[in-house]
């Protein structure tokens, strides 16, 4: 079980939590706009990187906002965890 | 020392209160212990603590418990159990024991209580961290105090301080990302053979620490000759604790099998217990040093460069003599047999680090050639091993021989065992690698070796050693195996802690719940809701109290409590804005005071929740979901707000506590409405559908909405939570004239069906658009909202997707299992090929319909509609007609009453 940092409260306990896939992809400005491809690569396709991964989490059962956090995948580290809307700390080395 | 009474295998034995369960019986003279699992070979004691393969049983005392090594079971007065070869039995009855959990974050953790591991406590320890040292045995000292040496005070009462937990007892059974820990504490097993109610059994310990020192000591190994298995055969370590230690008597004489110097320590503690030490078999050629010289002044013989190579029984199938040769390291017998009678084998193997713990990081164990053994893994910078666990082995001068044992052919192998309590053996091993296996892994699942409950403890290198000369490779070539948490057996009990029965997941009943229990109403579980089903009259079955349910509701009235639907607060300048984007539909043109069904989709455009929204206020709406959905709709709000859309005002709250709904269904409604609520005008055209007025209802204040599920002419009466019940009693008692009825989901379910109303989780799976529904009339084309993007991607535009239809069974009885799968007509017969067109969704038997009919999702359904598919059940086949998803009143002409 992990212990992740949500940047409102604080480290909790990973059963406090939900997953939230990665995180910056957002929602279209145009959806019409888009091609199958590109709208499919917006509802489907995501990373899944060996290594540092900027991921978004909601403290479900606690504050219940959401927020963006570097993961590693290979160990499950934790880098930063920031705010929504606010800029993204530099990936962890 | 205090004598304790307890039972083996129903004979009174007696023994000293706290040694382990294995010496007691050893001291009464039971050399076997049980027989092995698949070969009922006599087994006894081998080991000395969690490592111990054979010596298992079955506690019947107290809670019970299966499959415990007789090492690990701390004597008690009135202690009960029985031998088991190897598969136990759950006990029969509920375990009253209390089991509890903590949840601690700490400095450091050190995992074995053992000198080592004292030492590293006693050092973080003075250094003001707080430390959890915890430790599986009954005392702390490990190798030391299995000697029968004393740990200096000093060391143990330096950790006696506010800043440190020391636990013993307490196994370590995992170990995660981030220092996570998961430690069992056993707390009054040995305090009384019965269950203590004033105390928790087991206390699971969850820990974080920010640095982990494992102190978790080291196994010895078995050797491998024919025969090795015999009750008398031992570790040489755990003889010599049970002779010099717990003074077991027991044996008359004793041999020492080794590979290195440990077998000459055990020799000097096995002679001075008074047992005679015939010889020293030592697979060396050459040994030197001051051991060689205290065991040969006790007059005990050193025979060099030989091992035991097979060994003879008496008649109770305890050790009676060993066989001694000339062995060279790859186990050839290059000499002639020697017996030596002795019902002792004391067997020095060599010993294996515990690195498990740090194997569950999914680190290798590293062969280090120096020792003879796996080590410890490179580990991450806060976790760190020390003592035997870290392969520092002193005391040694000559190095251990890297030998395993003899690998012999034929009628031999069969009883030359690796695992004894798997009962494989090498013959296994040899078929293993003549079927061209080469990776210990296979191995594994091939022989079974490593899979029993000790996960091959006293075993894993062993076959590793053995296949690497098998197959003409270094052990550490070969592969290692995988080690999996628990570390140990341990209760599902112990584990769940006090989250049982009641406790285990949160039972949600709405206000009027008193009252359906009185109805003797069966409940349905939806998600952790409690719903009537249906509610009987007297002896009546479930479908028979259904029909009548249907028949109030669609002729006179009936009732239902529709409190558990999900309902969110939605508010702010912004929300009807924000309901456009969310619902498929238009919410923003909505009238206050009126009400509008909606529909959401997922991103994807797969319909992912229902139900009707109410405008209160310009700036506040009553959002209804699901009952199941309720959560997971509240969740999907707050991320569009938070995470797309901060810009837009709104905020939303989960109210489904705070109303009580209750539904009059039926032509007699508005009547039985007017009496209710004498204030309100209930006429059609003042109280139009799809609106919402205030009134006092039974001279409460509430909301009543004129929605319906069912087609009929309905309300739903909204009113404060806690005046649910009286709302429904009034409902009951001035219904009595319209002949009213409480209905429960069941009858809900069949309304809704017969007018081909879908249920969300029920109609669909999150593979359905609205467009497959039959619902477009439903999907705005004028804004954007989610999913709408999706409706256009090539697979959900396509023709020929599952479309929702009605079916009706041609026989008019046959009501078709939901779930059951549809096939073309004659389709049936071809076996093997069936064409796989469609399910049904939902199937019952209608009183309006004096008939069985189903909602069905199908390929291509609309076109079909008219043609006949087939439904095999069972062993028959029912003959389907596809027809519109409307059964009942397609003209809407009843909803206005
Ligand atoms: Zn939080």
């Amino acid at each position: 079980m992990l212990l992740i940092n949500c940047p409102w409260c604080g480290p909790r306990d990973e059963t406090e939590f939900h997953y939230g896939s990665e995180a910056h992809i957002g929602y279209p400005e145009k959806p019409e706009e888009l091609t199958d491809k590109q709208w499919a690569e917006y509802i489907f396709y995501r990373n899944n990187p060996k290594g540092w991964f900027a991921e978004r989490w909601v403290h479900n059962v606690g504050c219940r906002r959401w927020f963006n956090i570097w993961r590693n995948t290979v160990n499950h580290e934790f880098g930063p965890s920031y705010k929504p809307f606010t800029k993204q700390p530099s990936r962890p080395k | 020392m205090s004598t304790v009474q307890f039972t083996f295998d129903g004979v009174t034995y007696h023994g000293n209160k706290g040694e382990p369960l294995s010496a007691a019986l050893l001291r009464n003279g039971i050399k076997v212990v049980t027989e092995s699992s698949y070969r009922y070979r006599p087994r006894g004691v081998i080991g000395l603590g969690y490592e111990e393969p054979c010596a298992l049983v079955q506690i019947d005392s107290g809670s019970g418990e299966p499959m415990v090594p007789a090492t690990r079971i701390e004597l008690v007065d009135g202690l009960v159990v029985r031998s088991l070869a190897g598969v136990g039995d759950l006990p029969n009855q509920i375990d009253k024991a209390r089991y509890d959990k903590t949840f601690k974050h700490v400095d450091v953790l050190v995992i074995g209580a053992g000198l080592s591991g004292l030492k590293a406590a006693q050092k973080a320890a003075n250094s003001g961290k707080s430390v959890i040292i915890l430790d599986d045995q009954f005392q702390p000292g490990g190798y030391v105090s299995d000697l029968n040496e004393k740990i200096d005070s000093k060391l143990i009462n330096s950790l006696k301080k506010n800043n440190v937990t020391h636990l013993q007892r307490t196994t370590a059974i995992g170990l995660y990302d981030q220092n996570y820990v998961v430690a069992i504490e056993r707390r009054t097993d040995h305090l009384s053979s019965e269950i203590l109610p004033e105390m928790s059994r087991m206390r699971t310990w969850h820990i974080r620490a920010k640095e982990i020192i494992l102190a978790t000591g080291a196994f010895q190994r078995v050797l491998v000759f024919p025969n090795n298995d015999r009750p008398g055969i031992m570790l040489s370590h755990a003889a010599a604790t049970y002779l010099h230690k717990y003074r077991v008597g027991t044996f008359k004489t004793g041999v020492v099998v080794t590979v290195d110097d440990f077998g000459y320590q055990d020799a000097i503690r096995i002679h001075k217990s008074g047992v005679k030490v015939q010889a020293i078999v030592d697979i060396r050629k050459k040994v030197t040093g001051k051991l060689l010289d205290q065991v040969r002044k006790l007059g005990i013989e050193v025979i060099l460069g030989a091992t035991i190579v097979d060994s003879t029984a008496d008649q109770s199938g305890s050790l009676n003599s060993v066989l001694v040769a000339e062995t060279n390291l790859n186990g050839q017998i290059t000499g002639t047999r020697r017996e030596i009678k002795t019902d002792l084998l004391a067997v020095s193997g060599g010993w294996t680090p515990t690195v498990h713990l740090a194997t569950y990081l999914n680190l290798k164990p590293i062969w280090d050639k120096k020792v003879a053994a796996f080590v410890m893994p490179k580990l991450p910078k806060n976790i760190k091993a020390t003592g035997f666990a870290n392969g520092e082995f002193d005391k040694v001068t000559n190095p251990p021989a890297l030998f395993f044992g003899i690998i012999p052919e034929g009628e031999d192998a069969k009883v030359s065992f690796i695992d004894l309590q798997r009962d494989a053996n090498v013959r296994d091993l040899r078929r293993a690698v003549g079927a061209g296996l080469t990776s210990v892994e296979h191995i594994k699942r091939y022989t079974t070796i490593g899979t029993a409950h000790d996960q091959g403890k006293t075993s894993g290198t062993t076959t590793m050693g053995l296949l690497g000369q098998l197959i003409k490779k270094e052990p550490h070539e070969v592969g290692t195996l995988t080690f999996r948490p628990p570390y140990i057996g341990v209760p599902f009990s112990a584990l769940a802690g006090r989250d049982l029965g009641i406790l285990s997941d949160p039972i949600r009943t709405t206000p009027i719940h008193s009252s359906h229990l009185l109805a003797k109403a069966p409940m349905e579980d939806v998600g952790q809701w409690k719903r009537p089903w249906y509610f009987p009259i007297e002896k009546e079955n479930m479908h028979d109290s259904v029909l009548r349910e249907c028949k109030a509701a669609r002729e006179d009235v009936a009732v239902m409590d529709a409190s558990t639907l999900g309902k969110i607060d939605i508010q702010g300048p912004d929300a009807g804005i924000f309901l456009d984007r969310i619902y498929t539909n238009m919410f923003s043109s909505l009238k206050v005071g009126s009400s509008r069904y909606g529909l959401m989709c997922g991103v994807d455009g797969m319909v992912f929740d229902d139900g009707v929204t109410t405008r209160i206020a310009e700036d506040r709406f009553l959002m209804t979901t699901t009952t199941g959905g309720a959560a997971k709709v509240l969740d999907w709000l707050e991320e569009w707000l938070q995470t797309e859309w901060p810009e837009l005002n709104v905020y939303c709250t989960s109210v489904t506590e705070h109303w009580s709904t209750v539904a009059i269904v039926g032509p007699k409604s508005r009547n039985l409405l007017a009496k209710l609520a004498p204030n309100l005008d209930v006429s059609n055209e003042a109280f139009p559908f799809m609106e919402n007025r205030y009134a006092e209802v039974a001279g409460i204040p509430a909301r009543i909405a004129r929605i319906s599920f069912s087609g009929e002419l309905a309300y739903e009466i909204n009113i404060e939570a806690w005046y649910g019940l009286h709302i429904w009693q009034e409902v009951m008692k001035k219904g009595r004239e319209f002949n009213i009825a409480a209905y429960g989901t069941e009858t809900m379910h069949v309304l809704r069906a017969e007018k081909g109303f879908v249920i969300v989780g029920q109609e669909t799976d999150g593979t359905q658009t609205p467009q497959d529904l039959g619902m477009d009339w439903i999907v705005s084309k004028k804004k954007d909202f989610i999913g709408k993007r999706s409706f256009s991607r090539t697979d959900t535009a396509r023709e020929g997707r599952h479309q929702l239809v009605g079916l009706l069974p041609l026989d008019n009885k046959t009501l078709l299992p939901e779930g059951s799968y549809i096939v073309n007509e004659g389709d049936s017969k071809n076996e093997g090929k069936l064409s796989h067109i469609g399910y049904v969704t939902s199937s019952y038997s209608s009183s309006a319909l004096s008939r069985t009919f189903a909602l069905a999702m199908i390929a291509d359904g609309r076109n079909r509609i008219g043609k006949f598919v087939e439904v095999p059940i069972g062993n028959s086949v029912a003959r389907v007609k596809i027809v519109d998803s409307v059964f009942f009143d397609k003209e809407n002409t009843r909803r206005d009453g």
